[in-house]
C-alpha cells in the first residue's frame, strides 16, 4: 500500500540544475560531461566515465538546491545522474535496468550514491526497488539518505518499508529535512514506530533525536499511546530527565495535522 | 604530525585498532590487496573481497577519521593458481576507481614462471591505468627474488619513479637505491624489520623515496609500527621535517601520482572527499601543521 503522496514531483531546482549543468560546472569539466553523455549510448564509455565523475566534476554540495542537513545532492551526484539521464535515452527499461544494477552492485559509496539519485529523475517504475532495499540495508548514512530520502522513494516505496526506512533515519541520524516524503507520507504507523523508538530511548535514559517531533507532533496521540507521558513520573531518575528532556524538546506550535 | 601507513591490511583488524591509530597521530592508510590466509576459489570471492575494499573498509575507517585508500591486484601467491587468472580481467573495472591509489600487492612469491607473467601483466596494467606500483618481495630467497623484481620493472618500460618495492631489508635495499625505485620497509614484531634496524638503515640511505609501513595484518603484527619507528628515528638523532617527511610527505608524493588520494583538508565536503576545486591535482595534502582537529564524535550506530 502506498499512502496518496501529494506533492511528490521532483523538486524544480533538481531538474533545472540537471539541465543546466553550466550554472554548477566549470567550462572544461562541463565539456567533458556533455562528451561523455554524447557517448552515452556507449555502455563501455559509461562505465569508464561513471567513477570518475567524482575526481572529474567536483563533490561539493549542488549549488542552489536546499542543503538538506549536508545530505543533499552534491556534484558528483547531479553530474551521475545526468549521464544516465543521457543513457536512458538510448536504452529500454530492461537494458537500463541492467545498466544501472551493474553500476550500482560494483560501485563504491558515492557511484551506488549516484544511482540512487537518477533514480528520482529517470520514471524506471519498481525496476529499481531492489536497489533501493539494498542501500537501505546498509550502515552508511549517506547511502541511506539517498535512498529513503529521495522523490524516488517517495513515490514508489509501499509504507511499511517508507516507515522502515524514516526510522532508519531517525536511528542513523539522517535529518528528516533530507527525506522527501516526509511530512505527506507519515502515517499512524509510522508515527507509532516512531513513539516507541523514543520511549525505548527514553527507558535507556538516553536522548531521543528531535526530528522525532516532526512525525509526532503531528500524531500526538502516539506519544500517549507508547507510555511516554508516564515516564516523566519513572521512579529511576534517568529515565526521568530523559523523559523531560525529549518533551522539552516538543514545538511549540503543532503543524496541522495531513 | 600526522601518520600515513602506506601499507596495511585493515580488513584483517579491529575497531580497536583503528581508534589506537587515529589517536596516535595516523589519518590515512592504503590497504593492498594480498591473499587471505586461506586461499580462494572464485572470481566471486575476488569481486566481493576488492568490492569490500573500496566500499565497507573505506566507510569503517571513516567512522574513526581515518581516510582508507587502497591498492588492487591478484597478489603473488594466489598468481600461481591457473583457475584465479580470470581475475586479471576484473582489475580494470576497479583500477578506474576513486581512491585506489595503486596497483598491489604484485610480484614474487617464489619466483616462479606463473607469478613473472602476472607480475609482467599487472605491470602493464598500472601504466594502461596511469597508476604506481606497489611491489612485494619474496620472504624467500630475497635478495634474488629482488634482482629479479628489478628486472622486471626495467623491461617492463614503466617509469621506475611510479614503483614502490617493499619488505627491503640491509642486503636488498642498496640494491633498490638509485634505480628511481621507492623504497619501503615493513616493521614487524619479529620478522621482517624492527624499529631501530629501519632508523639504522634510512640514516644510511637518506629519507629521500623512503616510506615505512607495518603491514600488519592477520598475522603477528602492529598496526603502530609506523609511529614506533618515527620514535626510533628521533632517538637516533632525526629531525622533525625528516621525520615527517617519511611518514606523510613521502606516501602523499608516492600515492599522489594516481589523482586519486582522497586526503581530507579543512576545506573538505564533508564526506571525507575533498573537493578537486580546491585541491592539486585531485590531490590534497593535509599539512602536519594544521591545527589539531577534534576526535570524531561516537560512530553512527552500526547495525550488524
Amino acid at each position: 500500500m502506498i499512502t496518496s503522496p501529494g506533492a511528490m514531483q521532483p523538486r524544480p531546482p533538481i531538474r533545472q540544475a540537471l539541465a543546466t549543468p553550466g550554472r554548477w560546472l566549470p567550462t572544461g569539466p562541463a565539456a567533458w560531461l556533455a562528451r561523455c553523455c554524447e557517448e552515452a549510448g556507449s555502455t563501455p564509455a559509461v562505465l569508464r566515465a561513471f567513477p570518475a565523475i567524482g575526481r572529474r566534476l567536483g563533490r561539493g554540495p549542488l549549488p542552489d538546491c536546499e542543503p538538506a542537513g549536508g545530505y543533499g545532492w552534491t556534484v558528483d551526484d547531479a553530474g551521475r545522474a545526468r549521464l544516465l539521464v543521457a543513457a536512458s535515452a538510448s536504452r529500454d527499461e530492461d537494458s537500463l535496468t541492467a545498466l544501472l544494477e551493474q553500476l550500482y552492485r560494483h560501485g563504491d559509496a558515492a557511484e551506488r550514491r549516484g544511482v540512487l539519485r537518477a533514480l528520482d529523475v529517470l520514471g524506471l517504475g519498481e525496476r529499481g526497488l531492489p536497489l533501493l532495499r539494498d542501500a537501505l540495508r546498509t550502515n552508511d548514512a549517506r547511502l541511506v539518505a539517498a535512498a529513503a530520502g529521495g522523490e524516488y522513494a517517495a513515490r514508489m516505496l509501499p509504507d511499511a518499508d517508507l516507515a522502515q526506512a524514516v526510522l532508519k533515519c531517525l536511528f542513523i541520524g539522517v535529518p528528516l529535512a533530507a527525506v522527501a516524503a516526509i511530512p505527506g507520507r507519515i502515517t499512524p504507523e509510522l508515527a507509532r514506530m516512531t513513539a516507541d523508538f523514543a520511549r525505548e530511548r527514553v527507558a535507556a535514559g538516553r536522548d531521543v533525536p528531535a526530528d522525532a517531533w516532526v512525525i509526532l507532533a503531528r500524531e500526538p496521540d502516539a506519544v500517549t499511546a507508547a507510555g511516554l507521558p508516564a515516564e516523566l513520573e519513572s521512579p529511576v531518575t534517568g529515565r526521568r530527565a530523559a523523559a523531560r528532556r525529549f518533551f522539552a524538546a516538543r514545538p511549540t506550535v503543532s503543524p496541522e495535522r495531513t | 604530525m600526522y601518520f600515513f601507513d602506506p601499507h596495511i591490511h585493515m580488513t584483517s583488524r579491529t575497531t580497536d585498532d583503528y581508534e589506537r591509530m587515529y589517536a596516535a597521530g595516523i589519518r590515512a592508510v592504503c590497504e593492498p590487496a594480498f591473499w587471505m590466509g586461506q586461499p580462494r576459489t572464485s572470481m566471486g570471492t575476488f569481486a566481493d573481497y576488492f568490492d569490500g575494499l573500496i566500499g565497507w573498509e573505506r566507510f569503517r575507517a571513516s567512522q574513526f577519521g581515518i581516510t582508507h585508500h587502497c591498492a588492487i591486484a591478484l597478489n603473488p601467491k594466489e598468481a600461481n593458481d591457473p583457475q584465479l587468472h580470470d581475475v586479471l580481467d576484473l582489475l580494470p573495472h576497479y583500477l578506474e576507481k576513486d581512491g585506489v591509489v595503486a596497483v598491489g600487492e604484485v610480484g614474487y612469491d617464489s619466483l616462479t614462471a606463473e607469478e613473472e607473467k602476472v607480475f609482467a601483466t599487472q605491470l602493464a596494467m598500472a601504466a594502461e591505468h596511469e597508476l604506481p606500483v606497489l611491489v612485494h618481495t619474496p620472504h624467500r630467497d630475497k635478495l634474488a627474488g629482488t634482482r629479479r623484481t628489478l628486472e622486471v620493472v626495467a623491461k617492463s618500460g614503466i617509469d621506475p619513479g611510479t614503483v614502490l618495492i617493499d619488505h627491503l631489508n640491509e642486503l636488498t635495499a642498496p640494491v633498490v637505491a638509485g634505480t628511481g625505485c621507492w623504497l619501503a620497509f615493513s616493521v614487524y614484531p619479529d620478522t621482517k624489520m624492527d624499529e631501530k634496524r629501519t632508523a639504522r638503515l634510512i640514516a644510511e640511505l637518506g629519507t629521500e623515496r623512503v616510506l615505512v609501513n607495518s603491514a600488519a595484518d592477520w598475522g603477528r603484527s602492529d598496526p603502530l609500527k609506523t609511529i614506533r619507528t618515527a620514535e626510533a628515528m628521533r632517538e637516533a638523532g632525526f629531525t622533525e621535517p625528516d621525520i615527517e617527511r617519511v611518514f606523510w610527505h613521502n606516501p602523499v608524493a608516492f600515492y599522489g601520482q594516481s589523482g586519486r588520494l582522497m586526503l581530507g583538508d579543512p576545506d573538505h565536503d564533508g564526506h571525507g572527499m575533498p573537493d578537486p576545486a580546491t585541491t592539486y591535482a585531485g590531490n590534497s595534502v593535509l599539512r602536519g601543521a594544521r591545527p589539531e582537529e577534534p576526535v570524531p564524535g561516537a560512530p553512527a550506530q552500526a547495525e550488524r
